[in-house]
């Protein structure tokens, strides 16, 4: 485990007194040469056993008949060739439609949790750039969903939705008489609506604290001139705020996009291992066809399909946002 | 700052705005918390009938029997181990790793950066089944238990953390004056000396704010806690899933457990979040 840390560190510990009493200019040359690297190899050894490596078997398995019968000793199943991703893209087929199906919701699911979140992050953090009695309490309030573990807050959400005993049916049929009857919301269509609530109520925080960060480098100066100059709050709003945050934005509607398209603990906390079929989001899907039928090669072959995908869509909106360079620093 | 934005006061609708919007929010945000806490201290009678917003009787009985129900009190010790040796592990390798981006021209500067960022799109499904066989290979090939240990979940959550902590640091330590860290080197400190004395400090709030984030992603991981972790080194993220499995869903009781696991969290993030907000300014955002 943590073997590589302190191991690169003896390593470099050595090489620094060494360093000093050897030949000056040689071991001066060497390290200066060297030392970049060796400072990055903890990082580069880590990265290629927890996500390189195990991305390329996943891209080999992919390409196996790797069912339960081989998992034992995966690298004897017999190759597939493209037939796991013939399957998965079969939409007249079962499994390629329950995928599709599956991948339609999840997108739905992200457009509208990301726009949401970015929504209030942004109305909060504008709404909160001057100061006012009570500001700094406010603030600390609303980054506790983004504070509070995925579980603990989702198990609360699962107990406000339950259906006899839950909040949200009490306020809702019992308090404002708005529905008929009590709602089923972990089960049925109302599942899309609970997961997108739960979504949105986590994630808003991180783009108030990212959009807030932003605003603390637009200069004070800019609205007082603009102030003066006999521009209002909407117009400061528009010619000054929004396009000073354009650069933070661009970054941050990727990243809320790829962990919300990936996110997998707000689901599979939500509805437990078998989602219902209006909030099947693809990291749950996958996990099912994975580990249910004990079909890794498909399982697999979808997580590729998956990635290709994000991997387009991520360099689709870094060229058109044209700000590859400063996304990659 | 104190000095008022402009020189007329922001007209009226946009203080109402501004209330109603704030208050709304505020009423969302805080529900799930009220709920937590409240439930929390409720008799289980109160949590199995129709909501009440009020508990009948306020008892802590809850607080009391989570450690019985399921061992909580080994899962705490197990989540606190992982992710106190995640954070340290990651943000000490992510400050070698920065460093030498931030101050250093090498050959493959630009792919190492734009790798290790990609990772953060890869679906963790993806990876999780091949790290698993990874694990367990390494396990058979030399005895080193990975997969079920602590160990293991350290290894996977320190590079969880690793592309976001690094790209944030180089951010950060790109600001901190190049003039300093060579007035260190002509004075006679090594690279390393200068990092540690120099740039680290001149960071801090940088390097808090990483280890913040670490700590979380960490304490809240579900996906490869529930795959790679037994019965003796389960984590809280599977472990509090143990309260609903039974006949008798003791809602007060999963409700204690849940604030009594945010708690160290949620305060730590809180007492540091002005870090957090000044690490992002100087690094992530600028």
């Amino acid at each position: 485990m943590t073997a590589a840390a302190p191991a690169a560190e003896a390593t470099v510990r050595k090489s620094s007194p060494g360093a000093a009493r050897g030949p000056r200019r040689r071991t001066g040359r060497l390290r200066r040469v060297g030392l970049p690297y060796l400072l990055l190899l903890p990082a580069l050894l880590l990265e290629l056993l927890v996500h390189l490596v195990p991305m390329v078997i996943g891209i080999v398995m992919s390409f196996k008949e790797l069912t339960q019968f081989y998992i034992r000793d995966w690298s004897t199943a017999p190759w597939a060739g493209l037939d796991n991703y013939s399957v998965s893209v079969d939409f007249d087929a079962p499994v390629g439609q329950a995928l599709l199906h599956s991948f339609l919701v999840t997108v739905a699911f992200t457009v509208l949790s990301v726009g949401l979140c970015w929504l209030i992050g942004t109305a909060a953090a504008v709404f909160m750039q001057d100061t006012f009695r009570g500001r700094g309490l406010l603030r600390a309030l609303f980054l506790v969903p983004y504070a509070l573990p995925v579980y603990a807050a989702v198990i609360t959400w699962v107990f406000m939705f339950q259906h006899d005993n839950g909040l949200v049916n009490h306020v809702l049929h019992d308090q404002l008489g708005l529905t008929d009857k009590p709602s089923f919301w972990l089960i049925g269509d109302n599942s899309f609506v609970a997961l997108l609530t739960v979504s949105v109520w986590k994630g808003w925080p991180f783009a108030f604290l990212i959009v807030m960060a932003g605003l603390q480098n637009i200069p004070r100066e800019l609205y007082e001139a603009a102030a003066l100059d006999g521009a209002g709050m909407v117009q400061q709003l528009r010619r000054i705020t929004l396009p000073s945050l354009r650069p933070v934005n661009q970054v941050l509607v990727l990243v809320l996009f790829l962990w919300t398209f990936n996110d997998f603990n707000t689901p599979y906390v939500l509805f437990g291992k078998s989602a219902p079929e209006a909030a099947d989001l693809i990291s749950v899907h996958i996990y099912q066809a994975s580990f249910v039928t004990w079909n890794f090669g498909t399982g697999s072959a979808m997580s590729v399909l998956l990635l290709l995908f994000l991997l387009v869509v991520t360099g689709v909106y870094l060229a058109l946002t044209s700000r590859g360079r400063r996304t990659a620093q | 700052m104190s000095t008022p934005r402009s020189p007329m006061a922001p007209p009226r609708s946009f203080l109402w705005s501004r209330r109603i919007f704030l208050t709304l929010l505020t009423g969302f945000v805080l529900v799930p918390v009220y709920v937590m806490l409240s439930s929390s201290l409720k008799p289980l009678a109160d949590v199995t009938g129709t909501f009440r917003w009020l508990p009948t009787e306020l008892t802590i009985r809850p607080y009391i029997d989570i450690w019985s129900t399921v061992p909580l009190g080994r899962y705490f010790v197990n989540s606190l181990i992982v992710a106190g040796a995640a954070t340290v592990c990651s943000v000490v390798i992510a400050v070698f790793a920065a460093y030498a981006v931030s101050r250093y021209s090498f050959r493959g500067k630009r792919v190492f950066t734009v790798t290790v960022l990609s990772t953060q799109m890869f679906p963790g499904i993806l990876f999780l089944l091949p790290l698993f066989l990874i694990y367990v290979n390494i396990g058979n090939a030399t005895g080193i238990a990975l997969f079920g240990s602590r160990g293991g979940l350290i290894l996977t959550y320190l590079t969880f953390s690793l592309p976001f902590s690094i790209w944030m640091l180089i951010g950060y330590f790109d600001s901190v004056p190049r003039d300093l860290d060579e007035a260190a080197l002509v004075d006679g400190c090594g690279p390393l000396g200068a990092l540690f004395r120099v740039v680290v400090p001149a960071a801090v709030p940088g390097i808090v704010a990483v280890a913040v984030y670490a700590f979380m992603t960490a304490w809240g991981e579900v996906l490869f806690a529930s795959v790679m972790t037994n019965d003796t080194t389960r984590t809280l993220a599977v472990g509090l899933q143990g309260y609903s499995t039974l006949n008798d869903v003791y809602w007060n009781q999963i409700m204690a457990a849940s604030l009594v696991v945010s708690v160290p969290v949620v305060a730590g993030f809180l007492l540091l979040q002005r870090y957090l907000v000044a690490g992002l300014t100087a690094g992530a955002v600028k």
